[in-house]
C-alpha cells in the first residue's frame, strides 16, 4: 500500500470566475479504496472528470504509475488502465448488455474495419470469442448474467448502475474511477454493490476511487477519504481521522450544535 | 447482433460461437442461404427488366448500406452520399480505361478512392455534428459534382466517360444477365462484410460513438479516429457501389449524381430502418418497386375510364412522383424506425399469438 498508484499535483479548474478546483494535491496508494466526499458543489466530480480526461486542469499535474497523464486525452489513458463510471449513468443505450461490456474490451482488441469484417478468414473470430470469455467472468463476478441479452436502455437504475461498473471492469483496469455508484440505490442494491467494490479491490487488485454520499459505505469500505469543500480540499487521511475533523463536521457531516445526540453517534461510531 | 426478440424453445447455445452468429436462429439462416441460391436461379425464370431492378438494387443497396454505417451505426450525417457513388463511379472508369486496370481490381480500388477522398471531407466530422455536419457534406456535393464537370481528364467533363464492362478470364460480363451474378455477389459479399464488422470491434465502437460519445471516450474509443473512419468506410461502400454502376452502364455521365440521389440514399435507409443492415436492404427494395408499383397503378388506372380524362392524363407523371414524397412522409409519421423495426413487430405478433406478450 505504499506505492501511489494515483498522484495528483495542486490541480486547480476554473470555469470563467468560478474557481472549481484550487490547488488540490493527493496520492491514492495502488490497492487502496479512496473515498472523495464533500457537499453538492465541492468539486469532486470536477476532480473525477481532471483524472479521466473529461476536463483538463488549468494548472497541476496528473501522475498515473508515474507517468504524467495531464495531457493526455481520455481514449489514451483508458489504455494505460483508467476505467470510470458516470453519476449520471452513460451506457450504450441502444445495445445489449454483453456489447456495452464488450466495448470495454475495444483498446484490447486488434481486429480493426479490414480484419474484422473477415471474421473468419482472420483472427477476429477467434479474438472476439476470447474475449467473449473474459467477459462473461466479468458477468458472472457482477451477477447480471441473466440480462446479458437485454438492451441496456430497458434495464433497471440498480441494474444499469452494475453494467456500468462491469463495463469499467471489462478495460481490465488498474485503477477505476466511481463516481456515486450508489447513489439512488436501496439498501439490498447498496450492499451489494458494497460488495462488488470490496471484492474488485480485494480479488482483482483494483485501486477504487469514488465518490459517495452515503457516510455509512464511505467510512466502512474506504481505506482513506478525502474531504473536498468549495473546491479546496479540507482534509485527506484515515476514515476515523476525518470523522473527527471539526472542520469536516461543520461542512459536510453536520454542525456541532445540531444536536447533541449525533455528536454522540459519531463518536460512538468511530 | 444480439438482440431483444425471443428465440424458439429447444434452440440452446453451449458455445459462445454459436451465441455470435449473423442470423439468430439455423432456420433464419437455411431461409437466407437459400434464398442467395434461388436468387440465383433468377435469370432463368423472370424476365430482363426484372434483372435490371435487381442490378440496380444491389449497387444502391451496398451504397445505401454504406450510409447506414455513417447515419445509423454512427450517428452522424452525411448530405453528400450521391457524389461519392458517383465518384467511385468516375474512379473505376478512369483507373480501367486511362490507367488500363483490369476492371475486377479497378472496382475495389476506386472503393479506396472514395474512401480517401471521403475521409478528407469527413475531416470536419470529427468536430462539427447535426446540422453543422449536414451542410459541411452538402458542400463535399456540390464540391464534388463541380469537379465532374471540370475535371475533363478524369470524368470526361459533360460528355461524361466509357466504362469497360467487367471481364474476368476473359468472360464478359456485359449482359443484364450475366452482370447480375457479379452484381449479387458483390452486394452479399458487401453485407457480409457489414455484418462483421458490426459484430466486432470497430463497429462496436461506432455505435458507441453514436450512443454516448463522452463515455465511449471514456471507454478507450478515439471519437476523431472512428467518426473519421465511419465516413471513410461509408464513402467506400459509396465507391464500390458507384463503379459498380459505372461498368453495368458502361457509361457514366455526372448529371446523375446530384443531391436528389443523395437524399434518396437517406430516404432508403431511413424507409428500412437506421442502424439495421436488413433494414437498409429493405429500405432499397422498397424504392426501387415503388416507381414500379405506381406505374403498374397508373397503367391499371389508365386502362379506366379515369384514364380519358385529359387532365388525369396529363397528371399521371406527377401523381407518381407526389405518391413517392407521399410514402416516405407517411412512413415518417407512422413507421419512424423503419421497415425493419415493423418486420420484427410483425414477426413478434405471430411468435406470441394469440397473446400479446
Amino acid at each position: 500500500m505504499s506505492e501511489s498508484i494515483l498522484k495528483v499535483e495542486q490541480i486547480s479548474l476554473a470555469f470563467g470566475g468560478v474557481k472549481a478546483l484550487t490547488d488540490i494535491s493527493f496520492e491514492v496508494p495502488k490497492g487502496s479504496v479512496f473515498s472523495i466526499i464533500g457537499p453538492n458543489g465541492a468539486g469532486k466530480t470536477s476532480m473525477l472528470n481532471c483524472i479521466s480526461g473529461r476536463y483538463s486542469p488549468n494548472a497541476g499535474n496528473i501522475y498515473f504509475n508515474n507517468q504524467n497523464v495531464t495531457k493526455l486525452r481520455p481514449n489514451d489513458r483508458a489504455d494505460l488502465g483508467m476505467g470510470r463510471t458516470f453519476q449520471n449513468l452513460a451506457l450504450f443505450g441502444h445495445m445489449s448488455v454483453l456489447d456495452n461490456i464488450m466495448v470495454g474490451r475495444h483498446h484490447l482488441l486488434k481486429n480493426n474495419w479490414l480484419t474484422g469484417p473477415l471474421y473468419w478468414a482472420s483472427n477476429a473470430q477467434k479474438e472476439e470469442l476470447a474475449h467473449r470469455k473474459y467477459v462473461e467472468e466479468v458477468i458472472d463476478f457482477l451477477e447480471i448474467s441473466h440480462i446479458r441479452k437485454a438492451v441496456a436502455g430497458t434495464l433497471s437504475y440498480g441494474l444499469r448502475k452494475r453494467v456500468e461498473l462491469a463495463r469499467a471492469m471489462a478495460l481490465k483496469p488498474q485503477l477505476i474511477l466511481l463516481d456515486e455508484p450508489m447513489a439512488g440505490m436501496n439498501l439490498e442494491e447498496k450492499e451489494d454493490m458494497a460488495r462488488y467494490i470490496l471484492d474488485l479491490n480485494e480479488e482483482f487488485g483494483i485501486t477504487v476511487v469514488m465518490i459517495e454520499h452515503d457516510m455509512g459505505v464511505v467510512m466502512d469500505i474506504s481505506h482513506k477519504v478525502m474531504v473536498l469543500d468549495f473546491g479546496k480540499k479540507l482534509i485527506a487521511g484515515l476514515p476515523d481521522e476525518v470523522m473527527a475533523d471539526p472542520h469536516v463536521k461543520r461542512a459536510y457531516l453536520g454542525i456541532e450544535d445540531e444536536t447533541a445526540e449525533t455528536e454522540v453517534e459519531i463518536k460512538e461510531a468511530s | 447482433m444480439s438482440s431483444l426478440t425471443m428465440r424458439p424453445c429447444g434452440d440452446f447455445r453451449t458455445s459462445y460461437k454459436q451465441d455470435n452468429t449473423i442470423f439468430e436462429t439455423k432456420t433464419i439462416r437455411w431461409v437466407a442461404i437459400l434464398s442467395i441460391i434461388a436468387l440465383c436461379f433468377a435469370p432463368l425464370i423472370v424476365d430482363g427488366y426484372f434483372i435490371t431492378l435487381l442490378i440496380q438494387i444491389s449497387y444502391l443497396g451496398i451504397a445505401a448500406l454504406g450510409l447506414n454505417i455513417l447515419v445509423g451505426y454512427t450517428g452522424q450525417i452525411s448530405l453528400g452520399h450521391g457524389a461519392f457513388f458517383g465518384f467511385g463511379a468516375f474512379a473505376s472508369a478512369w483507373l480501367s480505361t486511362s490507367l488500363q486496370i483490369p476492371v475486377f481490381l479497378s472496382i475495389p480500388l476506386a472503393g479506396f478512392f472514395t474512401m480517401g477522398v471521403g475521409m478528407m471531407f469527413g475531416m470536419p466530422a470529427a468536430r462539427i455534428k447535426g446540422l453543422y455536419l449536414a451542410i459541411a457534406t452538402l458542400a463535399a456535393q456540390f464540391i464534388i459534382e463541380d469537379f465532374f464537370a471540370r475535371a475533363d481528364w478524369f470524368s470526361g467533363g459533360s460528355a461524361g466517360s466509357m466504362a469497360e464492362p467487367l471481364t474476368l478470364f476473359g468472360f464478359a460480363f456485359d449482359t443484364d444477365q450475366s452482370f447480375y451474378y457479379v452484381a449479387l455477389f458483390a452486394l452479399v459479399f458487401m453485407f457480409i462484410w457489414g455484418c462483421n464488422l458490426m459484430r466486432s470491434r470497430d463497429g462496436r465502437a461506432f455505435i458507441a460513438v453514436r450512443d454516448h460519445y463522452l463515455s465511449a471516450e471514456i471507454m478507450g474509443v478515439s471519437l476523431n479516429k472512428y467518426r473519421l473512419l465511419s465516413f471513410g468506410i461509408s464513402s467506400f461502400y459509396a465507391g464500390i457501389g458507384g463503379a459498380l454502376y459505372a461498368h453495368y452502364l458502361g457509361y457514366v455521365s455526372a448529371e446523375g449524381f446530384t443531391i436528389f440521389m443523395s437524399i434518396q440514399f437517406l430516404a432508403m435507409i431511413i424507409i428500412g430502418g437506421l442502424g439495421s443492415i436488413k433494414g437498409t436492404l429493405m429500405g432499397v427494395i422498397f424504392m426501387v418497386f415503388l416507381p414500379e408499383a405506381l406505374e403498374g397503378i397508373v397503367g391499371i388506372m389508365k386502362m379506366t375510364d379515369w384514364g380519358n380524362i385529359p387532365m388525369v392524363v396529363d397528371g399521371l407523371a406527377y401523381i407518381k412522383e407526389m405518391a413517392i414524397g407521399l410514402v416516405i412522409i407517411g412512413f415518417l409519421i407512422f413507421e419512424p424506425e423503419g421497415l425493419s423495426h415493423r418486420w420484427t413487430q410483425i414477426k413478434n405478433y405471430w411468435k406470441f399469438y394469440p397473446f400479446a406478450y
